[in-house]
């Protein structure tokens, strides 16, 4: 698996809280955490201790498969730091259900290459040591 | 429950000066505006005894700035609609007899930013760990977002999308105070500046100065005021959420579905009483968004109905009429001035006065679909 193309210096960078930590940990270690309510059994992001569809505090995290497809996007064409436009502001969904905002790449910036709903998988991209950020890219193959 | 009609604004202003004025800071603005609103209304500040204006730890400045002694005070801040709440919770404040005429203010130095509000990263939040690492910058690159799934959805076009500008423009060159007054064709939409793909220069609002406020009181009392009551007959507010990649669905705002139908329910109208509308155009998508999810048009027909001149001049549901957040002015809480151009086509003093406007619906978006405020006014008591 290549590794995708290394981050500018100055993006945004997340602070974990007691709540979030999980999350972070896992995209260090390669996997993308999802939560899963025991009761209901609703998927959900952005992490939080409880369901946010029946309000139980019993939920379990769980690695999703890391698949995804593009929901929607903008191509932000003004210089921001850490970034260098044209740029892509993705939202993908998971394939398990929920959606999360992400950059697309190893893809041309461009309406042309970014097709909504073509399939994505995650690409774990270290943002410095502590935290690793989950972008995406076109999924490769059957493999995918 | 409050009855139609019970509640009035008797006084309306906006600042002196609207676009660039560097001359005030930004609670200068809220003030200049208040006053002026106080002389529209013939209002001394010892007459006010409500005040709602957004901010944290904002209402106490500006109560003492304008010399206020409020027993009712409402800091109610949710983005550019938070006017509409205003409206909406002054009426219930005035109605429960907590107070008995509530001033609302909104003041912003959004271009010339003199003590303008800062806005500082909050890399904790939710947003800040799950949105701002993947580079939104302000609104342009965030409101948008969900524009591309709507248009897949429902086949809607580059060439609608601009044509809601065009129309707009052509309300603001019959209105002196729009920034924007030159008209412009779908063609020069699509020739502008691109900004965030599928928006260019054009389809994004302005950015400005200015300010503008209201005075309510209970309809009873509102006959003696120098200016035409202008009633409310319903009001609606919700939330979502401030994360736009959470949204339940690109192609709908919930907190539109709650709050337009919830204002019109209250004011017992249907959409055929909708003499005039005005839908908070931060960017090209809001107006087909609000038409749809108020039921004017069917999912996916707005960008049709707009193409079809219905909104224009002439058209049979005149929208934005001011030239809105796109032409006219946009401060950044844009809220204020859709209500303001509501209550001066009810009253019949809109410069781009639409003849006989007996309902207006006016309807409010706050920062990326997070919240929505919606109010509805009559020029008749029900």
């Amino acid at each position: 698996m290549p590794l995708p193309t290394p981050l500018s210096p100055g993006r945004p960078k997340p602070e974990p809280t007691p709540e979030t930590q999980h999350f972070w940990e896992g995209t260090r270690r390669g996997e993308l955490r999802l939560q899963r309510c025991d009761a209901c059994a609703k998927v959900y992001f952005p992490p939080r201790p409880f369901c946010p569809a029946c309000a139980s505090r019993k939920v379990s995290v769980f690695a999703a498969s890391g698949r995804a497809t593009l929901h929607s996007y903008v191509i932000h064409h003004r210089k921001v730091p850490g970034f260098e436009p044209p740029y892509a502001i993705a939202v993908v969904e998971l394939a398990e259900g929920p959606r999360m905002m992400t950059n697309i790449v190893d893809c041309p910036q461009t309406p042309e290459a970014l097709v909504l709903d073509m399939p994505l998988e995650v690409a774990f991209t270290p943002l410095d040591e502590q935290i690793t950020l989950p972008l995406f890219r076109p999924a490769q193959g059957d493999a995918a | 429950m409050i009855r139609p009609g019970e509640i009035a604004i008797v006084g309306a202003a906006e600042s002196t000066r609207i676009g660039s004025v560097p001359e005030m800071s930004q609670i200068m603005l809220h003030a200049d505006a208040a006053l002026n609103a106080m002389a529209d209304a013939g209002l001394k500040p010892s007459d006010i005894d409500g005040l709602a204006c957004v901010g944290n730890m904002f209402p106490q400045q500006l109560a003492h700035y304008l010399g206020l002694v409020p027993r009712w005070v409402d800091g109610t801040g949710v983005g550019g609609c938070s006017f509409m709440l205003h409206v909406r919770h002054a009426a219930a404040a005035i109605h429960a007899g907590y107070c008995r005429m509530v001033l609302i203010t909104h003041g912003e130095s959004g271009k010339s930013r003199i003590n303008a509000t800062p806005r500082p990263a909050e890399p904790q939040s939710l947003s800040g760990q799950f949105e701002a690492p993947y580079g939104p910058f302000g609104p342009p690159t965030l409101f948008p977002i969900p524009v591309l799934r709507y248009m897949k959805t429902y086949g809607v076009t580059h060439e609608m999308l601009a044509m809601v500008a065009v129309v707009q423009r052509e309300w603001a060159a019959r209105n002196p105070r729009a920034a924007m007054r030159d008209p412009i064709t779908v063609e020069d939409v699509l020739n502008s500046r691109m900004i965030a793909y599928p928006f260019r220069l054009l389809q994004c609002c302005l950015v400005t100065d200015g300010g503008g406020a209201l005075i309510l009181t209970s309809a009873d009392r509102a006959k003696d005021f120098p200016q035409k009551p202008v009633y409310i007959l319903g009001t609606g507010e919700s939330v979502e959420t401030t994360m736009v990649s959470q949204m339940e669905d690109f192609t709908s705002s919930r907190a539109f579905r709650v709050a337009g139908p919830t204002a019109m329910q209250a004011a017992g109208i249907s959409h055929a009483d909708v003499d005039h509308m005005m839908i908070y155009d931060a960017f090209a998508h809001l107006p087909l968004y609000g038409l749809e999810d108020l039921g004017f048009c069917e999912r996916g027909e707005a960008g049709h109905f707009i193409m079809a001149r219905n909104t224009a001049p002439g058209g049979k549901l005149p929208l934005n009429t001011n030239g809105g957040g796109l032409s006219y002015t946009h401060t950044g809480m844009y809220g204020m001035f859709a209500l303001q151009e509501s209550v001066r086509q009810v009253r019949g003093t809109a410069p781009a006065q639409v003849p006989g406007v007996k309902i207006s619906l006016c309807h409010g978006v706050g920062g990326m679909f997070s919240a929505s405020g919606t109010v509805v006014m009559g020029s008749e008591r029900p």
